[in-house]
């Protein structure tokens, strides 16, 4: 049991990053980007193509985050420049990128075990194999959360905040929206890789297929992550994001272990992630009924005093 | 207030969860068992009957579900991330021996443990994949069977057909890895049986008319791998053979259907069964997969196309004629 919490919890400190860029386009700029699909397979067909050819995994890994940064470019462009509706230039970039893809790797699969990946380093020094992903991914994820929470301060970082939230204030406050949009894009999609990057060389293959289904696991792990961890602030939310990453994992193998056939597992997918979007409506279901129960402990309250 | 509640609920819920996994564990160790975990990509007719092959390979030879082996069947459906939660299921109930069906499978499992057996099939290649260090001698704890076109055997099937075949043209892309691949093969078997080999190649489906037409004039018979443009421009071929009646054996049945002689191709099944018999071995102790060599299939299923075979005046010998094939119009 303890080593399947394990491996989830390292699959969900890698997802964070992706669920980090997820949260970037969705909540941060309000647009569904489902070029995601298509960025996180990139990152790793990239990372698995450099490694295979001797380069350092670090520098791929960093690699693969460029091109993801230039695939949210190209999303970016196609919603600002020419226009067309954030869904589908999501949609169009994501197909574009299957045979982008597919040219990085020259096949379909790419496989990348006995080679040296970011955690062989900590492997070295006798860590097992999840381990060793744990420490790695803790280390990316508290670099990323630090970064992104000073870069979301500064005054481009605000610009793209306020963007998504009210785009005619920020226009007219002199800021171009659509360069803020494609920014966040840009700095969203490159996170994407990067996940997909440190994926692939955890799992030590990069396929053309393992995209597929990713948004929705992203989403879910938003969703999760500020349902149950909260989003009082935004140091909160990107701490939530993780948790929320890790939660899904854990709750998706937890599920398996307990015996759940693997076949019904998207339905349980779909119905954890609807529980866990509906889960603000209930809580406004029950705030009158607590706010009843209060007033008649302070009645009671009131009452009791009134008798000394 | 409202914290401790919130605490309370988390504690609870934990230990729902441990209470949970610890009654589904247990009650299964009555008798000695193996452990089986037969991780599957996803679903497809040729993965189902391997993995069902495998399976009465086992029922065959004594070792039957629920007596003395359990099988823990998982099937991914395509979701990458859910193989590496199944691999950690795997490795946490520490089975006896893993299934891996398709290569990222294989790849998600071997990535995971170096302990356990790990027997693997429906894979076209072990040492590109990068699971053994080479297929004679894998080296580590992966071992099984390749889905590896059955080259030599069709070219058998070839000299079969056409005894008289001096020269052999092959066609296939010039930019498909996998063709290339396969041609190359295709050549030491034709030279190996003393007959010429001559090769037109492609880039797109435009060429396939003239890359036809210039072949035919050199060779007896022609041989096509599975190469995906003349998969879908078969029929292209079959115009210019047809009226120069040379028989075409091509890698799939597919090809057969749409206009080529003949093939003969794996049987999914057979494989898992062959894999499942390698699984026995390890059972009985009589061997690791690391001195395992990488099996390839034994037996086949011809395709041959009946409508073809009279059009090019082919006789058909009597034993292969219960394969003959008549596509519908």
């Amino acid at each position: 049991m303890l080593q399947i919490i394990l491996g989830a919890v390292s699959q969900g400190l890698l997802w964070a990053v992706m669920t980090i860029g997820v949260y970037i386009t969705y909540r941060i700029l309000d647009i569904a980007d489902l070029s995601v699909e298509g960025t996180i397979t990139m990152g790793a067909a990239i990372a698995a193509y450099s490694i295979y050819s001797g380069v350092d995994p670090y520098q791929a890994t960093i690699l693969a985050m460029l091109g993801g940064m230039l695939a949210g470019l190209v999303t970016g462009i196609l919603h600002t420049k020419l226009q067309i509706p954030a869904l589908l230039s999501g949609i169009l970039t994501m197909i574009a990128l299957y045979s982008v893809n597919l040219r990085i790797m020259g096949k379909a699969n790419l496989s990348l075990l006995r080679m040296d990946t970011v955690f062989t380093f900590f492997q070295n020094f006798g860590l097992s194999r999840n381990n060793a992903v744990i420490v790695m991914g803790l280390l990316c994820v508290a670099v990323l959360v630090c970064l992104l929470y000073w870069f979301f301060g500064t005054e481009i970082g605000c610009a793209i905040r306020a963007t998504g939230n009210n785009p005619q204030m920020v226009r007219a406050q002199g800021i171009n929206t659509n360069t803020m949009i494609i920014l966040g894009l840009v700095i969203s999609n490159g996170l994407v890789a990067a996940s997909g990057a440190l994926i692939a060389q955890s799992q030590s293959f990069a396929d053309i297929q393992m995209g597929i289904g990713s948004i929705v696991i992203g989403l879910a792990s938003v969703i999760i992550g500020e349902v149950l961890f909260g989003k009082r602030n935004f140091f909160n939310c990107l701490v939530s994001l993780v948790l929320g990453a890790i939660t899904y994992r854990v709750i998706i193998a937890v599920v398996l272990k307990m015996g759940m056939p693997a076949n019904d597992l998207k339905l349980f997918t779909a119905i954890t992630v609807a529980v866990a979007l509906a889960l603000p409506v209930f809580k406004t279901y029950l705030r009158p009924l607590k706010k009843s129960l209060k007033m008649k402990e302070d009645l009671q309250d009131v009452n009791s005093e009134g008798n000394i | 207030m409202k914290k401790k509640a919130k605490i309370l609920t988390l504690v609870l819920a934990a230990a729902l969860l441990v209470v949970g996994g610890a009654g589904c564990t247990g009650g299964e160790e009555t008798q000695e068992q193996f452990k089986i975990g037969i991780i599957q990509y996803n679903s497809h007719v040729a993965l189902d009957t391997a993995r069902e092959g495998f399976v009465a390979a086992l029922q065959e030879n004594g070792y039957v579900e629920e007596q003395n082996i359990s099988i823990d069947y998982q099937n991914a459906q395509g979701d990458q991330s859910n193989m590496t939660t199944i691999s950690d299921r795997f490795v946490s109930n520490n089975v006896d021996l893993v299934l891996a069906i398709a290569t990222p499978a294989a790849q998600m499992v071997a990535g995971k443990t170096a302990e356990i057996p790990i027997l693997a099939t429906a894979i076209t290649d072990f040492a590109e994949a990068r699971l053994v260090e080479s297929n004679e001698a894998p080296g580590g704890n992966v071992s099984g069977t390749t889905d590896m076109n059955p080259i030599k055997e069709q070219i058998d099937l070839l000299v079969k057909l056409a005894p008289e075949a001096k020269t052999v043209g092959v066609l296939y892309t010039s930019n498909e890895d996998n063709s290339i691949l396969q041609a190359a093969m295709a050549k030491e078997a034709i030279e190996a049986l003393g007959m010429t080999y001559v090769e037109a190649t492609v880039s797109t489906s435009n060429e396939v008319q003239q890359a036809a037409q210039s072949i035919v004039s050199q060779c007896d018979a022609i041989y096509i791998p599975t190469d995906n443009v003349f998969a879908s421009a078969m029929p292209v071929v079959f115009g210019v053979t047809a009226e120069s009646k040379t028989p075409v054996i091509c890698g799939e049945s597919g090809m057969v259907y749409s206009g080529g002689l003949a093939t003969l191709g794996i049987n999914y099944y057979d494989l898992g069964y062959q894999t499942g018999l390698m699984a026995i071995k390890i059972f009985k102790g009589e061997a690791e997969p690391a001195t395992m060599p990488i099996e390839s299939a034994t037996r086949f299923d011809f395709a041959i196309n009946g409508t073809v075979a009279e059009d090019i005046g082919i006789e058909i010998p009597a034993d292969l004629q219960k394969y003959v094939i008549i596509p519908e119009e």
